[in-house]
């Protein structure tokens, strides 16, 4: 059986502290900067901050991984070369890496720190993962959420690292590293500047007869009736018209969150190393929340014992939730 | 001499109109090179995979470079095996657009494709040690991030792409948006995306246009025009002028890109023939000037 490790969302010095309580094996955490793929405001690590916690978290046995996770725009590169080295001084844990010339650097100057391959990178197949493991020394590679679980069993068996998949949280509906619609709607990119429908650019109009429209930077990604409750207006889970659907549809996926509970003794069994939980965005209590109901079900299967699947599954509830592609091929 | 390139068909064309297409542009484009091969959905493949030696020769005797290009997302079996045949080939030149098939061509010269990411020069001087010849950048890299990258690209002798004409690849999926919007799955598509040659329009519920899918892949609703951006673009160092397959004129649209590069026309006449030849569709350079894709920035702001 793998190790399952937990790996959990930390957007806030107070976000990590919570995590770590809450049972943790590792936590993932970014700088206040484009080098990491949740740029948002008021979110992140100074590089203070980031040594206070790496502090907290080593002193309570838990890993820190430092998310260096976008793709630098040539002539920026040094701002990404620079939060490498500040996580080597701070003492990270591993850098979950996503751009080749950032992995290279890497693997070239901090030799003895773990590479992780993030989902950014969309590695998908055996060989595009092992390009990674021999060239920058890949230990691990985050999965896009893309593939089922016989898939992931495959695919386990053909390479020389370690595998994480998420288990839990925003489904990303896109080939991570390869999405710019937001980009094309507002001017800030999720592969340069870590950024997807950012809150800047949302608004909300309410119309006469009591419905409301979501937008991003101008366009309209979604209108609720008056008694829904209106969602956040991200690009891939909008309603759209084509031509064979007049009334309008969701043309990519419906607002809805990934949740693999009931997957989670497969996965284990499948030889996935680490699950990770998304939502470095979310609240203290959120991650509270998630983090101590998967730490409970993780330590019930490890030991043999029958998890409480049931608590996990309500952890969503009220909500749109799948498995997503893990399930079937059908989700294709 | 900066060359003018064809990328490949994005879409599901039907056969018979791509030998049609590739004769056409053999005999009559002035475009120096054309890529191959099916990018986006590896169940179209056996649909025009038998046509293309034949493709191949007759666009080389219309004296065109041919290079073949590999999928941009390698996931299943057939996937795998393409990418591996594909970067076992010795000739004609290739271009790869996902990792598998870097993994597989190892150090043997090779073309990096728009979907491989190469965004700076720290990527772009690992792949050139890696057996790159050739870049062809990101479509969102904006203006002076192409200048660098591509600085570094010719200090290392590598040829640098840019995409001047097209709609723009935003998004590839595991899920195919064309069979959703017919109420299938991938897996019993029926190749309903032969309907669409130039995309599905997508429509905000306000009636507004706004993206195209196109199977796995969704692009932009707007075709990417940077003709008025050209002369900037060489002067910064890119070798090639990349024009994407659209269903429109695509003789006229290389006639029109070639006129400009050799000064038979003017950026502003250019312009004026590129919008006959498109009629109404709308077209953007956000991205090169790091606004918002869709725009259209004047180019007296540029």
């Amino acid at each position: 059986m793998s190790l399952a490790e937990l790996i959990c969302p930390a957007g806030t010095p107070a976000a990590l502290r919570t995590a770590v309580d809450a049972g943790a094996d590792a936590v993932y955490c970014g700088f206040q900067d484009a080098t990491n793929a949740r740029n948002f405001p008021g979110l992140n690590f100074t590089p203070d901050e980031m040594a206070a916690a790496v502090a907290y978290a080593h002193d309570k046995g838990t890993k820190v991984l430092l998310a260096l996770n976008t793709y630098p725009p040539a002539g920026k590169v040094d701002l990404w070369r620079q939060a490498a080295d500040a996580g080597a001084r701070i003492g990270v844990d591993a850098f979950i890496v996503a751009d080749m010339g950032v992995a290279d650097y890497i693997a070239r100057t901090h030799p003895d720190i773990r590479l992780h391959l993030s989902v950014q990178a969309a590695a998908s197949s055996p060989e595009a993962i092992r390009y990674y493991c021999d060239n920058f020394g890949v230990k691990r590679v985050v999965l896009p959420r893309i593939l089922t679980i016989p898939e992931i069993r495959e695919i386990r068996r053909e390479i020389p690292c370690e595998i994480e998949t998420f288990i839990f949280g925003n489904h990303g509906l896109m080939v991570e590293g390869r999405c710019s619609l937001t980009n094309y709607l507002t001017g800030q990119s999720t592969n340069m500047d870590g950024v997807c429908s950012p809150a800047s650019d949302v608004e909300y109009a309410r119309h006469a007869d009591g419905s409301m429209s979501s937008r991003l930077a101008g366009f309209t990604i979604d209108c609720f009736g008056a008694d829904e409750k209106a969602g956040y207006p991200t690009i891939c889970k909008g309603r759209y018209r084509a031509p064979h659907r007049p009334d309008g549809y969701y043309a990519f996926e419906e607002p809805i969150s990934l949740n693999l509970s009931r997957l989670l003794p497969e996965l284990i069994d499948a030889g996935v190393h680490a699950f990770k939980i998304e939502g470095r965005q979310r609240s203290k209590s959120y991650v509270r929340g998630v983090v101590s109901a998967f730490r409970q079900a993780v330590d019930d299967i490890r030991a043999g014992r029958q998890a409480n699947i049931a608590d996990l599954v309500a952890l969503t509830e009220g909500q749109k939730q799948t498995q997503g592609a893990f399930e079937t091929k059908k989700w294709r | 001499m900066t060359k003018l390139t064809l990328g490949p068909i994005a879409y599901h064309w039907p056969a018979e109109d791509r030998r049609d297409f590739y004769a056409r542009i053999a005999d009559e484009a002035p475009v120096d090179e054309v890529y191959l091969g099916e990018v986006i959905c590896s169940k179209r493949a056996p649909f025009h995979e038998p046509d293309l030696p034949a493709t191949i020769e007759r666009l080389q005797r219309g004296g065109k470079t041919v290079i073949v290009s590999s999928l941009a997302e390698v996931m299943l079996k057939r996937e795998r095996k393409a990418t591996a045949d594909l970067a076992a080939l010795d000739a004609p030149e290739i271009e790869i657009n996902n990792a598998a098939g870097l993994y597989a061509r190892g150090r043997r010269p090779h073309r990096v494709g728009p979907f491989l990411n190469a965004y700076n020069e720290a990527t772009i001087a690992w792949m050139a040690s890696q057996g790159a010849t050739h870049v062809c950048l990101p479509t969102e890299l904006p203006g002076a991030a192409i200048a660098t990258a591509a600085a570094t690209a010719r200090e290392l002798g590598l040829g640098v792409e840019v995409q001047v004409f097209g709609r723009a690849s935003l998004a590839v999926s595991a899920r195919c948006y064309h069979a959703r919007a017919h109420g299938r799955t991938k897996d019993n598509c029926q190749f309903v995306c032969e309907e669409d040659a130039d995309g599905m329009p997508l429509r905000t519920t306000d009636d507004r246009p706004i993206l195209r899918v196109n199977g796995i892949q969704t692009q932009s609703e707007s075709y990417v025009d940077l003709l008025p951006e050209t002369r900037r673009l060489i002067a910064d160092g890119v070798t090639h002028l990349r024009l994407m397959p659209q269903a429109v004129d695509m003789v006229a649209v290389a006639g029109t890109v070639r006129d400009l590069l050799d000064d038979r026309l003017d950026p502003a006449g250019a312009e004026a023939a590129l919008r006959r030849i498109c009629d109404a569709v709308p077209f953007s350079n956000g991205f090169y000037h790091g606004q918002a894709g869709y725009r259209r920035i004047a180019a007296a702001a540029g």
